[in-house]
């Protein structure tokens, strides 16, 4: 019953906070139509049938939301530091492979929003019938170091929220 | 009318650092795309303007328009939302077309499919 009218539940939250953040001060009105966007858009969704997203483990979010903010600042002034030609090494950039265990879609897809926001790692392509990503860092000094960075610190809590 | 002007002189402050801030990342992104060699090298600098920068920018903007309408203004939040979600779309597909045209081109330096 519940999942007739919500297919996706997720979804049909973050369409009415999009739509009330969209329409400036609360009121009623709005309260109305933001109810029945969520409602209605979601139906449209299960047309193009998508995975259910399962989100677990509010703790591992918040841990990895955390991870991500800090490393984020610290790759950005990595990067603007190289740009910038203040560096202490001689710089080599280069692809690694990163064998990952994570299958799950939306799993995926949160941690190339991760690796894209924090500058010094591209996401280049994912082969999934062998589970293996090809990375571009632009400053690789031990490739074992980003392989256990990015497993250790992402997968392994997105493995926990995307069971 | 400037509405800076009406802001408390601390406001006016933390507002313009915030977006100064944000934009100098901006730039450092944009210098980098210059100083930079190869392809896949500049594609790491303008994130650095959606990234950081772009979270700096959003933030300026919302502390100006929370306090000079006396609410909480998040609407901008939503800007965030949208950039971090879709900028990994647009490196993704550069990024492939790349490598797709240079183990064409027989590039050693890709490593092949």
């Amino acid at each position: 019953m519940i999942r007739a009218v919500l297919p996706h539940p997720l979804l049909a939250a973050g369409l009415f906070a999009t739509w009330l953040l969209l329409n400036g001060p609360l009121s009623a009105g709005d309260m109305v139509v933001a109810f029945l966007v969520a409602l209605i858009i979601p139906q449209v969704m299960r047309q193009l049938e998508p995975d259910r997203s399962g989100v677990r483990s509010p703790g591992a979010i918040l841990r990895l939301a955390s991870y991500v903010a800090v490393d984020v600042v610290r790759s950005n002034y990595a990067v603007a530091a190289i740009i910038m030609g203040r560096r202490r090494h001689i710089r080599r950039s280069g692809f690694i492979h990163v064998p990952l265990d994570l299958r799950n879609r939306y799993g995926l897809a949160v941690l190339a929003i991760i690796l894209t926001s924090t500058p010094g790692t591209l996401w280049v392509q994912y082969d999934r019938a062998t589970g293996s990503l090809l990375l571009h860092v632009l400053d690789l000094i031990e490739e074992g170091e980003w392989i256990d960075l990015i497993k250790g610190r992402y997968e392994r809590l997105l493995l926990e929220i995307f069971p | 009318m400037n509405p800076l002007i009406e802001l408390p002189l601390w406001a006016a402050w933390l507002v313009v650092a915030l977006a100064l801030c944000g934009g100098l990342l901006a730039l450092t992104g944009s210098i980098g795309l210059v100083v930079l060699k190869r392809f896949y090298e500049r594609v790491h600098a303008p994130t650095l303007g959606a990234t950081l920068g772009m979270t700096l920018i959003v933030l300026a903007s919302m502390v100006f328009w929370s306090l000079s309408e006396g609410r909480f203004a998040l609407r901008d939040l939503l800007i965030g939302v949208f950039l971090t979600v879709t900028t990994p779309v647009t490196l993704i597909l550069l990024a492939r077309a790349a490598a797709y045209r240079d183990r064409i081109e027989g590039d050693a330096q890709v490593p092949p499919e």
